[in-house]
């Protein structure tokens, strides 16, 4: 079963991320049983269908917009946020301003072109799941890029897993 | 000037260790050419032509001595015993191994310093007026504000991966002195009629292919809110800015793409989510980051000294170095000295690991144990008596630091080209060392007066060549180096852009494309005016029938 990093831990996943037309009608969609991420467009294009079943979420590539979302998310347990190249930091403004402005609790996840390396960029703008594409890393190396979450120990500034900045968290000594 | 408290320390340390694991795992083959192209970069690593080329961010151009002496050991130890200033205030060695980079690192932090943010798509080393804290004209010390925004900008998470680089640069002076209007981010530092302290924002400034001259989007952002305006400007970026043409991606193109009112817009509705917020700067912190950057203990000295006018008086080569490389100072009885590194003899900006050790020296000895290095690649002692002039003068002529050209047609700025740099068209050093020859008489360098020479050898415009007054780009036809004049272009207060005088020349013609330059100035000057003012008002007709001739004037108008 896939692996990913949830709340700072391996887990198993069985979540199918569908890429799909939205033309074609819910009943053709057939999605499969289990939890699936299905394609914005489709989303938009079937909410009605798709509203409330279960394990459902949407996944938005790096240029679209998370503002799209705004009224839905409630009926929405989960969001992937596609990094089509781990250098597109877009998807990083996106998990921030879902988090925040918006207020969303539920699972944001990162997708696609997803290394060890950005693990804590992600964290700290409030991904709680991290999905490095299959096959990239074995699970060995992924237990071991767990690591890369904690790179840093205390950051300057306020972010999504810690809201206030360096300056108002610490007594800091002239 | 700022030391780190255990917190900085720790972020520095962390990043050691990162850096080492991520070299590790790319010489391991974990990682590959292109997932660790950009973790290098964001630490100043690039690979060149001849070996990697590494970074040091140097926060607004501000070193200890401490800081010199370790970069002194850098240069000796891990490279060929030299360093270059770069136009972005920071430190860069030409021949590190790979391997040993995360060692120099680990050097680095010992004394407070590090190569992050040096490069890459991210906001890169702030950068500032070098006469901070020292000069007459100034209103407000930038240098709080820079390492406020410095520690905000480091690491930060939202925008690691930009569209493309991101330059912010703070004055707080009269005159600017930090090129505001070419960076991504230009503050100007000022007071509202009510005294209280504030910013007046300009974005969309850049060099690079497309030199645009940055737009006031605000013209008093309270210190306050300054972070969370910034942050709002940089989600704004880093949503919308193109990434699909690397030459479109700066905010400079999003804001012209946009308009400066439609990109204002976005920008304050955005920031009225983060407005007020956590990220709004408190008096505390303020107050703790300045406290810094106190006055250092000068003593009551009368405003002219008595000795130093005598030995002006008695030494000619003395007093010219005073007219030109030392500038005034705010407080009576000091000066500004700028150690010139435009010694014809070597790379503009370069410094070697023995001068570097005596330049800590002298820092110690005579400027409060600081020095700064500025944009035009020289470094600056900021507070020496005027009683130590002459001292001090005698030991930085003893060992080239004493050129006494600040300012002057020879004090050039050049990026390192293509020498050293793999993006580069053209070589640019040897360019600025044979104009440097061509002009080597000083009383000659006099007459002709305050003129700024810029040359990039290529359009990335390291070498900062569109805001010269004469200004050099190095261009590639057909495989073969060639050169590109442009003149009118300034920085300052009246920033502009240099405008191309016609074809481009080969590298041995230029010292005399120069030479006829500079002949048409003479020609035209009126009342002992500036280069750059003359060439405002007659316009660049004059300079180019001085450089083509009559006839290749008539042949281009004919064929246009």
């Amino acid at each position: 079963m896939p692996k990913l990093i949830k709340n700072g831990r391996v887990i198993d996943d069985a979540a199918e991320i569908l890429v799909l037309d939205e033309v074609q009608g819910p009943e053709a969609l057939n999605l499969p049983d289990g939890p699936v991420f299905v394609p914005l467009a489709v989303w938009q294009a079937h909410k009605g269908a798709l509203s409330g079943r279960a394990g459902l979420g949407v996944w938005l590539d790096s240029s679209e917009s998370v503002d799209d979302l705004e009224g839905d998310l409630d009926s929405i347990g989960a969001i992937a946020l596609n990094f089509p190249k781990f250098t597109d930091g877009r998807a990083y403004s996106s998990a921030a301003l879902l988090r925040s402005r918006y207020a969303y609790t539920g699972e944001i996840r990162a997708i696609g072109d997803v290394l060890r390396d950005q693990f804590f960029f992600m964290q700290r703008c409030g991904f709680d799941a991290i999905q490095p594409k299959a096959g990239k890393y074995s699970d060995a190396q992924l237990e071991e890029a767990l690591a890369s979450l904690k790179d840093f120990s205390t950051p300057y500034q306020a972010a999504i897993d810690q809201p206030e900045p360096l300056f108002r968290r610490a007594q800091r000594a002239a | 000037m700022y030391r780190y408290d255990p917190y900085d320390q720790k972020i520095v340390d962390e990043r050691v260790a990162q850096f080492r694991d991520q070299t590790r795992r790319y010489l391991a083959g974990e990682l590959t050419d292109d997932e660790f192209r950009p973790l290098r970069l964001q630490n100043g690593l690039y690979i060149q032509r001849h070996a990697p080329m590494l970074r040091v961010a140097v926060p607004y151009g501000l070193l200890s001595s401490t800081q010199v002496r370790k970069l002194a050991h850098i240069a000796r130890t891990h490279d060929k015993g030299y360093a270059h200033i770069t136009t972005r205030q920071n430190v860069q060695f030409n021949w590190p191994e790979l391997k040993v980079v995360p060692e120099i690192l680990a050097e680095l932090a010992q004394v407070q310093m590090h190569a992050i943010q040096t490069s890459g798509a991210c906001i890169r080393n702030i950068t500032s007026d070098p006469f901070a804290g020292v000069a007459g004209d100034e209103y407000i010390d930038p240098r709080p504000w820079c390492e406020v925004l410095r520690q905000w900008s480091t690491f930060h998470p939202e925008f690691a991966f930009l569209p493309r680089k991101f330059k912010i640069a703070v004055n707080g002076a009269d005159q600017d002195r930090a090129v505001i209007q070419c960076h991504d981010i230009g503050l100007e530092l000022k007071r509202n009629a009510a005294g209280e302290i504030g910013f007046r924002v300009l974005v969309g400034g850049g060099m690079g292919r497309t030199p645009i001259i940055g737009e006031e989007i605000n013209d008093f952002v309270p210190w306050q809110h300054i972070i969370t305006y910034n942050e709002a400007i940089l989600r704004v970026y880093n949503r919308y800015g193109r990434r699909d043409n690397l030459y479109k991606a700066r905010i400079k193109i999003l804001v012209k793409a946009l308009g400066v009112a439609e990109f204002k817009r976005q920008v304050e509705e955005e920031w009225a989510f983060g407005k007020d917020g956590a990220n709004t700067l408190t008096e505390a912190e303020v107050a703790r980051v300045a406290a810094h950057f106190t006055t250092p203990a000068y003593e009551a000295l009368p405003g002219e000294d008595a000795g130093y006018a005598s030995q002006r008086a008695a030494n000619t080569a003395f007093a010219a170095w005073t007219r030109r490389n030392v500038l005034a100072h705010k407080v009576p009885g000091y000066a500004i000295v700028v150690l010139s590194l435009k010694n014809p003899a070597t790379a503009p900006g370069d410094i070697t690991a023995e001068q570097l050790d005596l330049v800590a020296e002298w820092a110690d000895a005579y400027s409060f144990g600081e020095v700064r290095a500025t944009h035009e690649q020289n470094l600056v002692l900021a507070d020496v008596k005027q009683a130590d002039l002459f001292a001090l003068w005698e030991k930085a002529r003893a060992t080239g630091l004493a050129t006494p050209t600040f300012g002057l047609l020879t004090d050039i700025i050049c990026c390192p080209g293509g020498d050293f740099c793999a993006l580069a068209n053209a070589k640019s050093i040897p360019i600025a060392n044979a104009i440097q020859a061509r002009f080597d008489d000083l009383d000659y360098l006099y007459d002709i007066g305050d003129i700024e020479l810029n040359i990039s050898g290529c359009m990335n415009s390291c070498g900062h060549h569109h805001v010269g007054h004469i200004g050099i780009l190095g261009v590639d036809k057909n495989g073969e180096e060639w050169y590109q004049v442009s003149l009118g272009g300034a920085q300052g207060n009246h920033t502009s852009i240099g405008k191309v005088i016609g074809r481009s020349f080969a590298a041995a013609e230029m010292p005399d494309v120069i030479s006829k330059i500079i002949d048409v100035y003479r020609a035209q000057r009126q009342d002992g005016e500036r280069f750059i003012d003359t060439v405002r008002r007659t316009g660049l007709d004059p300079f180019k029938l001085g450089v083509y001739g009559e006839a290749a004037i008539i042949e281009r108008k004919q064929h246009a």
